[in-house]
């Protein structure tokens, strides 16, 4: 009997969980399909009588989404390769050699994790004004790149210390040069561990707003963040479109990290859960 | 022949040493050079500032000021309110994603049927920016069409609209909900790869000396999993004193400034008024603080247990 009721318990206590996190996203999906009068109307419909993709429409005839879109893609995809590619070396190197240094380096990546980032957006401005790379797509591939090194390389470090050392001894003993036994033995064994930190950074990426809003004014060049911020003081009460482009940007990332999650957890907590 | 190929491998590998150390600096240059040139200078340079007078707007007068920037800010009541709020922030937002966090990994740890999709569905906040989940919630605390209002106006729970963003006694509360929903996925999923990992001969024993559910709990699981707690609770008190993206969302610091804490402080100051030194001078006092903690919960969870992530 006893146990029976905790199980009821336990059912109740999720099914409200669930609805908790849900409705939020559900709600903003159920707004931007509303037409605008409908939004507006009181007492709330909760089931629009009539469903339009009008706000939609909307956003990318007027406000030009899709030039936001391609932006963001190409900020965020850009970086994020590049940003695997580094981690990997950077991680692989941390991950099977001790050298000198080697403790130094890797709490100087700890704590760029750790420390109020927000010091650094005003000297990196002054940097990027010096540089002549304010108002380009590349001040913010370059930044996001920088951004995600250390945080990739540690987690990619833990996937490459599951791997046993063996693997490349044997086919450097074959005759593989070190980087060639990287890239062919054991890069293939880890391709969940590097498609997880791609899919983090572009993630990341996709979502960075700050940086994003110091360094592009430029309409042509603005990413999604930055334009969602604009529309945000231009049409403070326009939520239909608000809800519209919400949706825009979420769906590609939580789609993405519903792929991703179980590897980037598996990587993230092995450290952690070995303790 | 045995003996022969560990010769030889062995040979090979001494060999390498030399190539190796090449290998080595090659590998790690581009991201340490690009980490030190474009994290450490600007933060270094950053610190620099929160002594000069550096406004975007006064750039022909940037000069060394010692301390005025602050105090400049600790005469700001703006400055003194984002403290006090940082505190609660961090303490409230900590404490109820930890909890809820927590139950909800304990619910999930036994293998039920559709639990793969219910993950699916419940921990998809990790995927949003906290700008973005400001603006979600800006929409559902509206208070004229809000729809949390309507709920609690349609069960009788109130009688009137509240201000949730505009109210300053409802302000701060606000941004919290938003943040408790907001990492309790953290949590969850931290503390369930945790508890998926003590080993089942544990509770098997557990059993055979008559331990019920509950000292299970106390006894076997919370201890197991101990590390895995301390270091999560450890980073994400530090993120979230760093976070400023749902406060920018949500409210901005609004109503008067009531809901801004220390980091949502400094970026306002960056961004809209351009006093770069000022600025610096609030991030000095979060690094003072953020020291401070550290190394009051180390000393108090005395740091051997933390687990190296």
């Amino acid at each position: 009997m006893k146990r029976y009721s905790l199980r009821g318990l336990k059912v109740v206590s999720l099914a409200v969980y669930f609805a908790l996190m849900v409705f939020p996203l559900l709600w903003i999906a159920i707004t931007s399909l509303k037409p605008q009068k409908d939004i507006f109307t009181y007492p709330i419909r909760y089931w629009p009588e009539t469903l339009t993709w009008q706000n939609y429409a909307d956003i990318i005839r007027v406000s030009k989404f899709q030039i936001y879109i391609a932006n963001s893609l190409l900020v965020a995809l850009t970086a994020a390769l590049i940003v695997a590619v580094i981690s990997v070396l950077s991680a692989y190197v941390m991950a099977r050699f001790s050298f000198r240094g080697h403790g130094q380096v890797m709490l100087g990546f700890f704590l760029t994790q750790m420390l109020p980032g927000f010091i650094s957006l005003g000297p990196l401005y002054m940097m990027m004004t010096r540089l002549d790379l304010v108002n380009t797509r590349f001040s913010l591939i370059l930044m996001y790149t920088v951004g995600l090194i250390p945080f990739s390389t540690i987690l990619l470090k833990g996937f490459f210390e599951r791997i046993p050392k063996s693997l490349e001894e044997a086919a450097m003993i074959d005759g593989c040069s070190r980087l060639s036994a990287l890239v062919r033995v054991i890069l293939p064994v880890m391709m969940n561990g590097i498609t997880a930190t791609f899919i983090f950074a572009f993630v990341q990426n996709w979502n960075e707003l700050f940086m994003a809003v110091m360094f592009i004014d430029n309409e042509a060049l603005k990413t999604l963040p930055v334009a969602m911020n604009s529309f945000v003081m231009k049409f403070d009460i326009d939520w239909g479109a608000m809800s519209a482009g919400t949706m825009m940007s979420v769906i590609p990332t939580v789609v993405l990290f519903a792929i991703a999650q179980r590897y980037i957890v598996e990587g993230l907590t092995q450290g952690a859960v070995k303790g | 022949m045995n003996g022969r190929l560990s010769f030889l491998s062995r040979r090979r590998l001494a060999g390498s040493r030399n190539s190796s150390r090449k290998f080595i600096a090659l590998s790690l240059l581009p991201a340490v050079l690009l980490v030190a040139v474009f994290t450490y200078y600007p933060f270094g340079r950053g610190i620099v500032m929160a002594f000069q007078n550096y406004t975007l707007f006064d750039l022909t007068n940037v000069r060394f000021i010692g301390f005025d920037n602050f105090k400049g800010i600790f005469s700001d009541p703006k400055f003194l309110d984002a403290l006090t709020n940082s505190a609660y922030w961090v303490f409230l937002s900590l404490i109820f994603q930890f909890v809820i966090g927590l139950a909800i990994a304990l619910m999930l740890n036994k293998r039920f049927r559709g639990r793969g999709l219910f993950q699916g569905f419940v921990f998809y906040p990790w995927a949003l920016s906290g700008f973005l989940i400001g603006l979600i919630w800006k929409w559902l605390f509206n208070s004229q069409i809000g729809v949390i209002n309507d709920l609690l106006l349609r069960t009788g729970l109130i009688d009137e609209r509240i201000g949730f963003l505009s109210d300053p006694q409802w302000a701060m509360f606000s941004v919290i909900v938003a943040n408790v929903w907001y990492g309790i996925a953290f949590f969850a999923i931290m503390l369930l790869a945790a508890l998926q990992s003590v080993p089942s001969e544990l509770y098997e024993a557990g059993s055979m000396d008559g331990a019920g559910g509950i000292r299970k709990l106390f006894n076997i699981t919370l201890p197991y999993i101990m590390p895995t707690v301390l270091t999560t609770t450890l980073l994400r008190a530090i993120w979230i004193f760093n976070d400023p993206a749902i406060i920018y969302g949500l409210t901005n610091g609004g109503p008067a400034g009531k809901t801004h804490i220390l980091s949502s402080l400094m970026l306002d100051r960056i961004m809209y008024g351009g006093d770069y030194g000022a600025a610096s001078a609030i991030g000095l006092v979060m690094i003072g603080l953020l020291l401070l903690y550290t190394i009051f919960y180390l000393t108090v969870t005395k740091a051997g247990k933390l687990g190296d992530f």
